[in-house]
């Protein structure tokens, strides 16, 4: 069972709400797909973690069989190669697609590998935690989220939180490919419900069932409120605008260790959750 | 004509609210909003005239033609993104597909070509006086890097004479971000006093540093953790990084934005401590240009 988080406005409390639910559940794996500012492991602080390397695939060129010809350059879409002189490969450019080594004519052509960034796994209690770090500089961090999810595979009963990253792009998209069910928080702002469209309509175009989660709630409108009620969006729960909450979250502790309000707050999301998937299941069968 | 670039790292620590005082204040009549994932600066920029729209065009998708294909699999072989899906006939993820045209080339009997692609759409404020670029990325696409490109060409050859443009950028350190620091004179990074804010903060300065881009820092909703905030500043007084002011946590601020406004159009704390900001923004600027 899958569960990812998201919410296309950074900031709106994806880290804090994908934390607290795997901090609740009896057993948990959080996937933190957030690679290019991972923040979830701040929270658990796992231990006993143990690191490994994400590698692309990038053209190595034999100068000695390279004859100039130029037809690796042409066929790169991504114009990830460029001859001046000499074949010249942009390698953070480069989507690792193998093309040009099949066009090479000279076979002057190889792929080597080149480290991106880092996964990281260790243990916090009862939740199994799983990091994508993407080195600074680095454009792209879908392999290392493709690498993330793929390394998981989880017992049947076994609940796994993703949090995703902010926006709505390609990184989003391969974050929530195989989840079983979607959580989008949402803030009480006009950004926050612009960007809640946004995410609102990827979730549907991936056919993915959702719910949405409001965060920062204060007394008075809340217009990402209205946005659910107005489209029968089933809203989940509610976290208020809290500056104890807010103090724990920006301190790194999770709250729902803290104390047992929060405790329930969160357990009480996770079994809305829970009723949905099972509503969901049934719908399907 | 100058750039500066707002940046963050982490997402929601106020970009857009500090990018829309800054326009506000300098009166600046360029501007672009190159969070194409989620684009809100036209929200709060109070253009009443509609956009000029351009469609942007990502890279080529690759289509099959199930009446040539004759199920070989080579295409299936050697797409390295699973784009390649067999169902009843073979077909292609569009979402998964990057456009690299692997599978055009390996089909022994051409079913397979690559079609254009929709990725986005650009759109141009102006009215003579003062030019707005933004664009909107389309869900799911892969290309943000290059719209965000586009936005900054677009806004470029508006051709207007200022001496300085306000760029409001994308969170995080990866392609869009990258793109956006291309040519800009100065990057202003709105940290958020937190143990995450911290860390998010450090790998964007680390990413700016790469690119050798003058690098400034200011906090907002300092008050919300003034032992976090000290931090911040501590580390920018360690790595020599220009620190120019703390911005309060305001309820005022969130009443603007939900009213359309920038937190300089009332007269709140928010609005008050952000003009100092701008104004060692400003001056930061001008000691270069001496330099």
């Amino acid at each position: 069972m899958r569960t990812a988080v998201l919410s296309g406005k950074g900031g709106t409390g994806k880290t804090l709400l994908a934390v607290n639910l795997a901090a609740v559940a009896k057993t948990a794996t959080y996937i933190d797909c957030d690679v290019e500012e991972p923040n979830g492991h701040l929270f658990f602080k796992p231990e006993d973690v143990q690191e490994e390397e994400v590698v692309v695939k990038i053209p190595q060129v034999d100068k000695e069989r390279c004859n100039g010809c130029r037809k690796c350059v042409e066929f790169c879409n991504f114009n990830a190669l460029a001859y001046a002189k000499e074949l010249i490969a942009f390698e953070e450019i480069c989507h690792s697609c193998g093309g040009c080594v099949m066009v090479c004519p000279e076979k002057a052509l190889t792929e080597k590998e080149r480290v991106i960034g880092k996964i990281q796994k260790g243990t916090a209690g009862h939740v199994r935690i799983y990091t994508g770090i993407l080195n600074t500089g680095e454009p792209s961090g879908v392999p290392i989220i493709k690498k993330l999810l793929a390394e998981e595979n989880p017992e049947a009963n076994k609940r796994v939180f993703i949090d995703c990253p902010p926006g709505s792009a390609c990184i989003v998209m391969e974050s929530i490919k195989d989840a079983d069910y979607c959580i989008l928080v949402a803030e009480p702002t006009l950004f926050g419900v612009h960007n809640l469209n946004m995410v609102y309509e990827l979730v549907q175009l991936l056919k993915r069932p959702f719910g949405v989660v409001l965060n920062k709630c204060l007394e008075g409108e809340n217009p990402a409120k209205e946005f659910c009620l107005e489209r029968n969006i089933k809203i989940l729960g509610r976290i208020p605008f809290d500056q104890e909450l807010g103090r724990l979250n920006s301190n790194a502790r999770i709250a729902a260790g803290e104390s047992e309000e929060y405790a329930a707050l969160f357990a009480d999301i996770l079994e809305a959750v829970r009723r949905e998937v099972r509503h969901e299941t049934v719908a399907d069968s | 004509m100058k750039q500066l670039l707002i940046l963050s790292g982490k997402g929601g620590t106020g970009k857009t609210t500090i990018a829309s005082a800054f326009i506000k204040l300098a009166e600046a009549r360029v501007y672009a909003d190159c969070d194409v994932d989620a684009p809100n600066l036209h929200l709060i920029t109070g253009w009443s005239t509609e956009p000029e729209k351009t469609d942007y065009y990502g890279l080529p998708k690759a289509e099959i033609n199930p009446e040539k294909c004759i199920g070989c699999d080579q295409c299936r072989q050697n797409c390295r993104f699973e784009a390649i899906l067999v169902e009843e006939e073979y077909k292609v993820d569009p979402f998964a597909c990057e456009g690299c045209g692997v599978c055009e080339y390996v089909c022994p009997v051409e079913a397979i070509t690559m079609v254009p692609a929709v990725a986005g759409e650009l759109m141009l404020y102006s009215d003579g006086k003062k030019v707005f670029s933004t664009a909107q990325l389309k869900m799911g696409s892969g290309t943000s890097g290059m719209l965000v490109t586009e936005v900054k060409k677009q806004m470029k050859s508006a051709a207007i004479d200022a001496q300085l443009a306000i760029i409001d950028g994308s969170p995080g350190i990866g392609c869009p971000v990258i793109a956006s620091l291309s040519g800009v004179d100065m990057v202003l990074i709105v940290a958020e006093p937190s143990v995450s804010g911290i860390s998010d903060m450090e790998r964007i300065i680390n990413t700016a540093a790469k690119f050798r881009i003058k690098t400034a820092v200011c906090i907002n909703k300092f008050d919300t953790n003034i032992e976090k905030a000290e931090e911040i500043e501590e580390f920018c007084k360690n790595h020599g990084l220009p620190f120019i002011g703390r911005i309060p946590f305001d309820a005022y601020a969130v009443k603007a934005v939900n009213n359309g406004q920038t937190i300089v159009d009332l007269d709140c704390a928010s609005g008050r401590a952000v003009k100092e900001v701008y104004e060692r923004a400003v001056e930061l600027f001008l000691e270069e240009k001496i330099g």
